[in-house]
């Protein structure tokens, strides 16, 4: 085994591990929660990453979008994405794709994925990719993020976790993040992501929420029942 | 009587902890209307634990939870 890898096990299997390095992961946006999934992911080894995002770094990115730099503003997030990858660990097969989610592209991002990962900031884009996700038979690890709440979930194709979480009359409010919440709600997705991958045990359609300013942590069964 | 708990940002200019009579509201929707806090605010809306609806029934010895709309990333 690759030394870089060394500090993945016990934690991981050699097993487990291998089996992750066979895997490939759609990151749709790779801004605040994107950047900490991406490095994240390219970090433990998993096999193949696809970075999706048709925007730039702009200056007010700065505070918490772990890939943006003073130099990058201007620069393409997905390009950046894939250059982030590459540099960390060139075992990984890197694929971005320079252009936002849409609804006549969205199966295509999905071809040959194991899961797929949210960096979106907006409810309808999240209700798209699940949809799409749910038909494709995919697993897909929501993350969103407030000001000081991270939350995070694996939804599972058939349970319409995005609809119940965000009926049509959903308002966004704060939409002030600070730097430490998408690290901390990427750590969640990718850490259920990985679990799901290798085949431990998880808990869909399970909000894991976290308001880092009260430190209060709540496990919510979500169902409509 | 039922308790009712604000998260995140609902708590603001509110208590964290609120316990209303039986007989003064019938649904979640009430206790929303007597705190002031609107549908399009609440993201998870929870009766003992389980996502309801506003219009699902509460009675004496609920814990009602509501945790404002979370979105960004």
């Amino acid at each position: 085994m690759d030394a870089r890898y060394a500090r993945n096990i016990p934690a991981l299997t050699e097993e487990e591990w291998g089996v992750l390095r066979q895997k490939r992961v759609l990151v749709v946006g790779c801004g605040g929660l994107g950047g900490h999934l991406i490095d994240q992911l390219t970090r433990i080894g998993i096999g193949a990453i696809r970075a999706v995002d048709g925007d730039v770094f702009e200056p007010s990115n700065l505070n918490r979008q772990l890939l943006s730099k003073v130099s990058l503003l201007g620069i393409s997030k997905a390009k950046t994405a894939a250059e982030h990858i590459h540099l960390v660990n060139p075992d990984i097969e890197a694929q971005c794709v320079e252009a936002f989610m849409t609804k006549d592209n969205v199966q295509a991002l999905l071809a040959d994925c194991d899961a797929v990962l949210d960096g979106l900031d907006n409810p309808e884009s999240r209700k798209l990719l699940a949809a799409a996700c749910a038909s494709s038979n995919i697993p897909y690890i929501y993350g969103a993020i407030s000001g000081w709440v991270a939350q995070a979930a694996i939804s599972m194709p058939g349970d319409h976790l995005m609809e119940l979480l965000y009926p049509e009359e959903t308002v966004l409010g704060d939409k002030s993040v600070l730097s430490f919440t998408p690290a901390l709600c990427a750590a969640l997705q990718t850490s259920l992501c990985v679990k799901l991958l290798v085949g431990r045990p998880v808990n869909t359609g399970t909000i894991y929420y976290f308001d880092l300013l009260n430190q209060e942590f709540e496990i919510i069964p979500f169902n409509n029942r | 009587m039922i308790e009712v708990r604000l998260f995140a940002g609902l708590r603001q200019g509110r208590q964290k902890i609120y316990h209303m009579e039986p007989d003064s509201v019938k649904n979640v929707q009430d206790i929303m209307d007597v705190l002031n806090i609107q549908r399009e605010e609440v993201n998870i809306l929870l009766i003992n634990g389980f996502h309801q609806k506003p219009e699902t029934a509460v009675k004496d010895e609920d814990i009602v939870s509501l945790f404002p709309a979370v979105g960004g990333g």
